[in-house]
């Protein structure tokens, strides 16, 4: 299969399984040995290395949904992912390097449905037969300022 | 002509306050007029607010735009190597001098009618001042000298620039005071600090909010499942709460204590705090000590709107920006030193994930201020109550207390002008008659 579809394949499931669930299996998007950042279109071009998430495991993505569920107080919400398609960077072989843009809209308790977050996802896949796993996903948001709380993964 | 001199202080609101420090009216969240007095008493007043880090101006010509409240400021460092802040204010019209968040400029000019400032904010060249063809151009008697937006004074305490638009305080020693300048040194002193990354965090809550949940180590262990959990902070660990003379200022910190763990407090509450969470992925928790002492935990609050922090080995500056009566801005500065080690770094970046808007404690804090300010909604006549600990403001080994919220609050209302006053209203809890109505 196609590279730029086994990636879309992926992404449209990534994005099914944050807002729609189950969340906890988010890390199966993953390698075991992976790294997923969220980051500011700011502190990227700065080569700046912090994120407001940061892992560099699948163990620490678990650990996230984990203390979602059962650890953090937080006002229940739901996003909706809206992604483009994905722009296929460099191909090597079954090692991939796309980036994709993305809405995320909020809803936040019973309240209105608000644009939460753009800005693009700077991937690494690694494609095996029509599976594509996330070796290196880096979440560039386009500004540097979270309403409220981050708790839901982008 | 002084550009050092603040506005003149607003008036006070007419409200009493009441004289117990137990006691805090809901109005002070929610009144307009307060939060316009709060601009010029407090932000444009006689105290040291923090601007940004020296490590952000390395060299001549950097520079960084901040606040001073909502005022937007600038702050450059020239090629005599000092670092000067002035307010991002054009002299002409009042058109920002620099719109960028950061950058590098040998001066600034402005876009509107491209007045030039040098690095120190003086204005330099006015455009056509001479007029054209002998036309129009400036008055002779206008004189470069006389025009520029005000200028801050200054002062770096361990690579910290803080910076105000009054006179009438005292050097920053002075106002910080010899406790909370020996633990800003602890973090601080004797190493470069390198940011790591910025982030910023929208509350929709009046600032004094957050000012009070950073000083309020009673919620820390309580809401955090995260610092109860594993054992980072306990208020049966070792550790004191600081509280400076004015109340301001404040210091939470507590150290490794394995005994701690052991007791059953805890369990005795029966709160949520206590689970059989675990991580799949302990290495979040795998530290480095941090200077070479005990203290796992160190939170200090600088009034008005400061906060320099280490949780574990992640070390941040926050700094609390109002603006609006229930809406603020927190920004996050995440440091790590020049002298880390590889690995060091590595713990740097997994332990922020405990910090910042998405952190797995400040998530909740992000959280917690809008809690409270729409729980207060329709309650300006009322109280908030703070016994925890007694009702003074007064350093303490026990962090099972309130006394630097109460610290705060003291702060507050001296530099705001409220007369404490013993007859403030203060409605019984509890007496309202109950009726029922019921269908005959
Ligand atoms: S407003 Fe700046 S030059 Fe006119
Ligand atoms: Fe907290």
């Amino acid at each position: 299969m196609d590279n730029q579809v086994a990636i879309a394949r992926a992404q449209a499931h990534y994005a099914r399984c944050i807002d729609d669930g189950p969340l906890e299996d988010w890390p199966t998007f993953f390698t075991e040995d992976c790294h997923y950042r969220v980051t500011t279109a700011d502190n990227y071009a700065r080569g700046l290395p912090a994120g407001l998430i940061w892992a560099d495991t699948r163990g620490m993505l678990t650990d996230r949904v984990s203390a979602l569920k059962e650890a953090n107080i937080y006002e229940p919400h739901v996003y909706r992912h809206m992604l483009g398609q994905p722009a296929i960077l460099t191909e090597s072989g079954g090692d991939v390097e796309s980036e994709t843009p993305f809405f995320v809209l909020r809803v936040t308790g019973g309240g209105p449905t608000d644009l939460f977050a753009s800005g693009r996802y700077v991937d690494r896949y690694r494609v095996e037969g029509d599976q594509a796993l996330l070796r290196e996903r880096v979440v560039v948001c386009d500004s540097k300022e979270i309403d409220t709380l981050l708790a839901l993964p982008l | 002509m002084d550009r050092l001199t603040g506005t003149t202080a607003g008036r006070a609101p007419d409200r009493s306050w009441p004289r117990s420090l137990t006691r805090v009216p809901y109005w002070v969240f929610q009144d307009e007029a307060v939060y316009r007095a709060e601009q010029d008493r407090i932000f444009h007043g006689p105290h040291w607010s923090y601007l940004c880090l020296e490590a952000e101006l390395a060299e001549p010509g950097d520079f960084c735009a901040t606040f001073i409240g909502e005022q937007p400021v600038l702050v450059t460092r020239d090629v005599d190597g000092e670092v000067y802040a002035f307010e991002n204010r054009c002299a002409h019209r009042g058109a920002l001098i620099a719109m960028a968040d950061h950058g590098k400029a040998r001066d600034f000019t402005c876009v509107y009618h491209a007045w030039t400032y040098n690095l120190q904010g003086d204005l330099t060249a006015v455009a056509f001042a001479e007029g054209v063809g002998g036309k129009g151009g400036m008055p002779p008697s206008f004189c470069l000298s006389d025009h520029g937006p005000r200028k801050l004074r200054i002062a770096v305490v361990h690579g910290l620039v803080f910076g105000t638009l009054s006179n009438d305080l005292p050097d920053i020693e002075e106002y910080l005071g010899e406790e909370i300048l020996d633990r800003i040194d602890r973090v601080l002193g004797g190493r470069k600090p390198v940011v790591l990354g910025r982030f910023a965090q929208r509350l929709p809550n009046n600032w004094k909010l957050y000012a009070e949940n950073v000083r309020d180590s009673y919620h820390a262990s309580i809401l955090h499942l995260f610092f109860t959990t594993f054992g980072i902070n306990r208020l049966s660990q070792r550790g004191a709460i600081i509280v400076d003379e004015s109340g301001g200022h404040h210091v939470s910190y507590s150290a490794i204590d394995r005994s701690a763990t052991e007791t059953t407090e805890y369990r005795d509450q029966n709160i949520r705090s206590e689970s059989e969470y675990r991580l799949a992925d302990p290495s979040l928790l795998q530290g480095f000590s941090e200077v070479g002492d005990d203290v796992t935990l160190q939170i200090l609050s600088v009034y008005p709107g400061f906060v320099l922090q280490q949780i574990q080995n992640s070390v941040a500056v926050r700094q609390i920006l109002p603006r609006g009566t229930d809406d603020t801005l927190l920004n996050w500065t995440y440091l790590g030193f020049e002298s880390d080690t590889e690995e060091q770094r590595l713990v740097r970046m997994k332990q922020s994930n405990l910090v910042g808007p998405a952190g797995y404690v400040s998530m909740e804090d992000g959280g917690i201020g809008g809690f409270v300010q729409r729980g207060i909604a329709g309650a300006s006549d009322e109280y908030a109550t703070l016994q925890m600990g007694g009702d003074t403001a007064e350093s303490s080994e026990s962090r099972v207390t309130e006394a630097s919220v109460r610290g705060f609050w003291l702060a507050y209302r001296q530099s705001m002008g409220f007369v404490p006053d013993d007859d403030a209203p203060l409605p019984e809890i509890g007496k309202h008659e109950r009726t029922r109505v019921v269908r005959a």
